[in-house]
C-alpha cells in the first residue's frame, strides 16, 4: 500500500496538515501573469520559490514556463529586497525585453515587509522601466489563503491598470478563473458564437498550449494585452467566473472604474454553462445561436443516454472551491452522488454552497474547507466511493483503495490533454462525461464475471 | 528565434561574446568569469567562477537551500517523518517530485508518499510558530510513532526566529523513543541547493550516524555516499555490489533507512558518487571513525567496472578481485551488444550537459561510450573543486554566503575510531597508484576549446543551442520545453524523463537506447508543414 500509515479511525488534528489539498499563493499569481501578452512573471523572494513554481507549472503544461526571481540572499533578507528587485527589473527589460513584468511577493518578502509599490515607483522614476513598458504587481503572502488566493490577487492586480475614460466601449470583461488554456479558448469561442465582444483575462490560450515548430518564442502570441487591460475599465460589465478566483478583480473594476459586475459559478457542467450563456445573452441583448442550442442538446442527450451508469454513483472530490462547487452541481444534475469533498483553500462559503447543492440528497455529505487529503482518504476508508475526482496527487488513494480516478484540477502531472481539450461549456461537459463514463465502464468491464461480461453497454 | 541551417562555424570565443553581448555591463562582467573556454592544460586546470550568487532577474536553473536539504538529501529517507515548518507551498512542492525510489517491503515504514506541513498562517508569522510546531510534532508522533521526525525550516521561520532546534530537543526528550531533530535550511541561505545539502548532511551526521553499533552481517562493507536512487539507480548499483559480494551498509540517501544512517560508521570504506553533495561527510566519517574514502562513478559501464575494481583493490582480497572480474565479464557482453547496435546511429553526435553538481561530469562517460562528444557542460550548483579538482579546496575563499552555512568540527570518536587500514597499508596502496579522497573535477575531461559554464541560465542556454546546434541538450524540467521548441531533443538528467535506471550495467543499456530514441526520433523532422517548406504555388494541382 502506498499510503499504508493512514488509519481508518479519524482523530482531531489542529496543527499538522498531511497531504494538502492546496499550495501557496505565488504559483497562482505566476499562472495568472502568464495570461498577459508579453509578460514575464517575477517572484520577489528566494530563488527556490520561482524554481518550484516553474517546475510545477512546466510539469502540468509540458510547455516552457519562464519567470524570474529576485534571488534573495541572507543579506537581502536582513536589509530588504529593494536592491535585488531594482536590479532584476533592469536585467529583465534589458535581456528578455518583455512588455510587462508582473511581480508577486513570497512569504519571505512579505515577512520582512518589502513595499513593492514603492520599489516599482522607484524603478519607474530611475528609468530602468523603458518607455511604454510596465511593471504590475500584487501581494501574495504564502501564509494566507492558497494558490487560488494568489491567482485572484494577480488578476486583481491586472485591473489596476484599467482606466475609465467615461466612454463605454461595448465590450464585456470575462474573468474565467483558474482554468486551462483550452477552457479559455472555449470561452472565447462561445462568446464569438454569441457575437459578444469580450476581453478575457487572464488568457493563457496561445501561451501555454503552443505548437512545436522549431521556434522558441519567449513571449508567444497569446494573452490579454496591456491595452485591452487598460480598456477593461470602459467595458459595459464584467462576468466573473468563480467567487474565489475572479470576484475580487471584478469588484475592483466596479469600484475603480464603475464597471458593473456579476459573479457566476465557473462554467463547468450543464446548469452553470446555461447561466453563463444566459448572462452573455442578456448583457449583449442578443439571441443564442442555434449552434449553441445544438451543443447543449448534445450534452443533454449524453446525460440521458448514459444516465443508468451515473445514477447514484458515489464520488469523492478534492481541489479548489470554485471548481468543486461547479462540479458538484454537475454531478448532482446527472444523479451522481458527491459524498466527500475537501478543499485546502479557506472560505466558509464553500461548505455552505456544497450543503445547499446537496441538501436534497438522502445522505450526509462530508465537506471540509481547509481540509487535507489525509482526511479525505480516511472518509473514503469509512465510506467507500465509486469515483475519485481531483489532481494527480489523488493517484495514491485511487490505487490503494482501487477507485476509478478522474484527473481534473491542478496539477495534473501524469496525463496529457488538459492543455488541449476544454472541460468548460457544453463541449467541455461532454468531455467530462465521456471521461467519467469511460472510467466507470472500464471498471465494470474489469470487474464483471465472464458470465456477466457484456458486449454492448 | 529559429534554428537556422548551419551557415557559420562559431569559435568558442565568439560564442562567449554572443552570450554576453546583450547583458548590462555589470552582469556581463560577472557572467564572463563563469564561462570558461577550456584550455586543456597539461599540468593544471584553468580557473572558473562557481558557487557565487545568482543574479537577480536572470532566469536561473537553480533552486534554494530548502530544496537541497529537504528535497534532495532527506527526500529519500522513507522511515523518517519529514515535517516542514512553514507555509504550505514548500512542503507541497517537495512532495514526491524527485524520483527517489524506495523499497520498504510489504509492511515496512514508508512516509515518502506523505506530505507533512505546519501550514503556517499569518497569526503564526506574527505571534511565532513554535507552539504550532510542537503540536504538529505531537500529532505526527501520536498518529505514526515513527523512529524519527525531522523538522525543516522555511524562509519565514528564520526571519521570525522560531527556535526549531529547541523544540525538536524538547520533543525528543518528551517522547524518549523518537529521534526528533531539525534543519535550519531557510531558502535564502547560501546561493543554491548546495548549501542545503551541506546543512542536511551535517545534521544527519550529528543526529543519526553512530547510533547503532551492532555488527552488520557480510563482508567488504562499504557506504555509498551521494547516490539518490533516482529512477532506481541505487537498486542497480546494489544488484551489482551484491553479485560481487560487497555489502552496502548505508546509502546516503537513496533507498535509505534510519538504521542505515545509524550504522554507517560500521562500514570499512566510503565510496563517493556525487562529490558535490557529500564529500564532506566522507571526510567526517574518516576523521571520526577512521573510514577511508574513494571517489567512484557508477554512471557508464566502463566507469562502473573501474569503480568496482577500485573497491576490490582497496580490500585487496583476491577472492573479491576475482569475483568482481567475473561479474564484469558476465555483465559486459549485454552492454557491448547494445553499444554495437546503437553506436552507428549516435557516433559523432554532440551533447550539452548542464545539470547538478556531479551529473554533468558523470554522464560524459555514457556519451563517450556512444561515441558522442560533450561540447559544452557545467553545473547548476557545483563549486570550483567540482570543476577543477580537490586541489583547489585550500585556496577557496569563504564568502558571506558560505559563512552562514554551519561547518561542524569533528574529531576522532574515543570509542569508535578505528583506522581501517594501517598507515603502511595506505601508503603502499597509494604508491601503487591508488587514489584516496581524490577527485580531479570535470574540466580535465573536457576537450580544448569546449565551453564550461557555471550556473547556465535560460538566455545563455538558448544562445548556446542557437549557435552550436548540439544534437542533444541535457538539463532539468524547467529547461526542457524551451529547448525542444527549438527542435533540439532535450533529456532531463534530474528526473530522467521518468525513465531509468541509468547507473551500472543495465542502466547503461537503458541510457544507450534512450539516447538513440531521442536523437533519432522522427518528430524532429515534422517542424514544418509541406506548404511552409514550399510556399510557392508553382504548379497546378495534379488530380489522379
Amino acid at each position: 500500500m502506498l499510503l499504508r500509515h493512514t488509519p481508518k479511525e479519524i482523530t482531531e488534528r489542529s496543527a499538522l496538515v498531511i497531504n494538502p489539498a492546496k499550495t501557496c499563493q505565488p504559483i497562482g499569481a505566476m499562472y495568472a501573469a502568464l495570461g498577459i501578452h508579453g509578460c514575464l512573471p517575477h517572484s520577489h523572494g528566494s530563488q527556490g520559490c520561482c524554481a518550484y513554481h516553474r517546475s510545477a507549472l512546466t510539469k502540468h503544461y509540458k510547455e516552457p514556463i519562464n519567470a524570474a526571481t529576485s534571488s534573495f540572499t541572507e543579506g537581502a533578507s536582513v536589509f530588504g529586497g529593494q536592491a535585488n528587485l531594482l536590479q532584476a527589473i533592469e536585467n529583465i527589460f534589458t535581456v528578455y525585453e518583455p512588455e510587462v513584468i508582473a511581480v508577486h511577493t513570497t512569504c519571505l518578502s512579505e515577512t520582512i515587509g518589502d513595499d513593492i509599490k514603492q520599489i516599482r515607483d522607484k524603478a519607474e522614476k530611475s528609468g530602468v522601466v523603458p518607455n511604454g513598458k510596465h511593471v504590475i504587481f500584487c501581494n501574495t503572502p504564502s501564509y494566507i489563503g492558497s494558490h487560488v488566493t494568489g491567482f485572484s490577487n494577480m488578476v486583481k492586480g491586472m485591473t489596476e491598470v484599467a482606466t475609465n475614460t467615461g466612454k463605454k466601449n461595448g465590450k464585456v470583461n470575462v474573468i474565467p478563473g483558474w482554468v486551462e488554456p483550452a477552457d479559455m479558448e472555449e470561452i472565447k469561442r462561445l462568446a464569438a458564437l454569441m457575437n459578444v465582444p469580450i476581453t478575457l483575462f487572464p488568457d493563457t490560450s496561445g501561451v501555454l498550449n503552443g505548437p512545436l515548430s522549431g521556434e522558441f518564442k519567449m513571449f508567444p502570441e497569446g494573452g490579454v494585452t496591456m491595452k485591452e487591460l487598460r480598456e477593461s475599465g470602459d467595458a459595459i460589465g464584467t462576468l466573473a467566473l468563480g467567487e474565489w478566483c475572479s470576484a475580487d478583480a471584478a469588484r475592483s473594476l466596479d469600484t475603480r472604474c464603475k464597471v458593473p459586475c456579476k459573479v457566476l459559478d465557473m462554467a463547468f457542467g450543464l446548469k452553470a454553462t446555461d447561466r453563463f450563456i444566459d448572462a452573455l445573452r442578456i448583457i449583449a441583448g442578443t439571441s443564442v445561436p442555434e449552434e449553441i442550442n445544438r451543443e447543449r442538446g448534445q450534452l443533454v442527450d449524453m446525460i440521458s443516454d448514459a444516465h443508468q451508469y451515473f445514477y447514484q454513483k458515489k464520488v469523492a472530490l478534492f481541489g479548489d472551491p470554485d471548481q468543486l462547487i461547479a462540479m458538484t452541481e454537475f454531478l448532482v444534475s446527472i444523479d451522481m452522488w458527491p459524498t466527500h469533498l475537501v478543499t485546502g483553500t479557506p472560505g466558509k462559503k464553500f461548505e455552505k454552497r456544497i450543503s445547499e447543492l446537496t441538501a436534497h440528497l438522502p445522505y450526509e455529505v462530508n465537506v471540509k474547507t481547509g481540509g487535507d487529503m489525509f482526511l479525505l482518504h480516511q472518509w473514503i476508508k469509512n465510506s467507500p466511493v465509486d469515483l475519485l475526482i481531483g489532481n494527480t496527487y489523488g493517484k495514491h488513494i485511487a490505487r490503494d483503495e482501487d477507485i476509478p480516478f478522474l484527473r481534473w484540477g491542478f496539477p495534473i502531472l501524469d496525463r496529457m490533454g488538459h492543455q488541449y481539450f476544454p472541460t468548460v461549456g457544453y463541449k467541455g461537459g461532454l468531455r467530462l462525461l465521456e471521461k467519467i463514463l469511460g472510467l466507470l465502464l472500464d471498471r465494470k468491464d474489469r470487474d464483471d464475471s465472464e458470465i456477466q461480461f457484456e458486449l454492448t453497454l | 528565434m529559429a534554428i537556422q541551417n548551419k551557415t557559420a562555424q562559431w569559435t568558442p570565443a565568439e560564442v562567449k561574446e554572443e552570450m554576453l553581448r546583450k547583458y548590462p555591463p555589470k552582469v556581463a562582467r560577472k557572467r564572463a568569469s563563469s564561462i570558461l573556454i577550456n584550455e586543456a592544460l597539461s599540468n593544471t586546470t584553468p580557473e572558473i567562477q562557481a558557487n557565487v550568487r545568482t543574479i537577480p532577474g536572470i532566469i536561473t536553473m537553480r533552486g534554494c537551500t530548502y530544496a537541497g536539504c529537504k528535497g534532495v538529501i532527506m527526500g529519500p529517507t522513507r522511515d523518517i517523518v519529514n515535517l516542514v515548518h512553514g507555509p504550505i507551498g514548500c512542503s507541497f512542492y517537495a512532495w514526491l517530485t524527485r524520483r527517489n525510489q524506495t523499497d520498504p517491503g510489504e509492511t515496512g515504514e514508508n512516509y515518502m508518499t506523505y506530505c507533512f506541513s505546519t501550514d503556517m498562517q499569518d497569526s503564526d508569522i506574527i505571534f511565532g510558530g513554535e507552539k504550532k510546531l510542537k503540536a504538529a510534532i505531537q500529532e505526527a508522533y501520536d498518529l505514526f510513532h515513527p523512529k524519527g521526525i525531522a523538522v525543516f525550516a522555511t524562509c519565514p521561520v528564520g526571519l521570525i526566529g522560531d527556535d526549531i532546534h529547541a523544540v525538536a530537543k524538547e520533543m525528543k526528550e518528551k517522547f524518549g523513543d523518537c529521534n526528533v531533530f531539525a534543519f535550519s535550511c531557510e531558502g535564502y541561505k547560501g546561493v543554491s541547493q548546495s548549501a542545503g545539502h551541506h546543512i542536511a548532511n551535517n545534521q544527519v551526521f550529528k543526529h543519526l550516524v553512530g547510533l547503532n553499533d551492532e555488527k552488520k552481517p557480510g563482508q567488504y562493507k562499504i557506504n555509498l555516499l551521494g547516490e539518490y536512487n533516482i529512477g532506481g539507480d541505487g537498486f542497480e548499483i546494489d544488484r551489482i555490489l551484491k553479485l560481487c559480494g560487497i555489502s552496502n551498509i548505508a546509502t546516503f540517501s537513496g533507498n535509505s533507512s534510519y538504521d542505515q544512517f545509524a550504522s554507517a560508521h560500521t562500514a570499512d570504506l566510503s565510496c563517493v558518487m556525487c562529490h558535490r553533495s557529500i564529500n564532506y561527510v566522507a571526510d567526517m566519517l574518516e576523521t571520526k571513525y577512521g573510514i577511508p574514502w574513494i571517489k567512484v562513478n557508477f554512471i557508464g559501464a566502463e566507469a562502473t567496472a573501474k569503480s568496482l575494481r577500485k573497491i576490490g583493490l582497496y580490500f585487496g582480497d583476491q577472492t573479491l578481485i576475482d569475483r568482481i572480474e567475473a561479474v564484469i565479464n558476465a555483465e559486459m557482453p549485454a552492454v557491448k551488444a547494445a553499444i554495437a547496435d546503437v553506436r552507428p546511429r549516435t557516433e559523432g553526435k554532440t551533447a550539452m550537459l548542464f545539470v547538478g553538481g556531479s551529473r554533468a561530469h558523470h554522464y560524459m562517460e555514457l556519451f563517450n561510450e556512444l561515441g558522442m562528444k560533450t561540447v559544452s557542460t557545467g553545473y547548476e550548483f557545483g563549486h570550483r573543486d567540482d570543476y577543477e579538482g580537490r586541489h583547489v579546496i585550500p585556496t577557496l575563499k569563504v564568502d558571506a554566503d558560505s559563512r552562514n552555512i554551519e561547518e561542524i568540527e569533528v574529531e576522532a570518536d574515543p570509542e569508535r575510531f578505528a583506522p581501517r587500514k594501517s598507515a603502511e597499508e595506505l601508503k603502499s596502496l597509494e604508491e601503487a597508484g591508488f587514489e584516496f579522497k581524490d577527485y580531479k573535477g570535470l574540466i580535465p575531461d573536457m576537450d580544448k576549446g569546449t565551453l564550461v559554464i557555471d550556473d547556465l541560465n535560460q538566455y545563455e542556454a538558448e544562445k548556446l543551442v542557437e549557435l552550436i546546434k548540439p544534437d542533444l541538450f541535457c538539463a532539468g524540467i524547467k529547461e526542457k520545453y524551451s529547448i525542444q521548441k527549438l527542435g533540439i531533443p532535450m533529456k532531463q538528467l534530474h528526473s530522467y524523463d521518468y525513465g531509468g535506471p541509468y547507473a551500472g550495467f543495465k542502466g547503461a543499456v537503458n541510457f544507450y537506447k534512450e539516447i538513440d530514441r531521442l536523437v533519432n526520433s522522427k518528430v524532429w523532422g515534422y517542424m514544418k508543414a509541406p506548404w511552409q517548406e514550399n510556399p510557392e504555388l508553382s504548379a497546378t494541382y495534379v488530380w489522379e
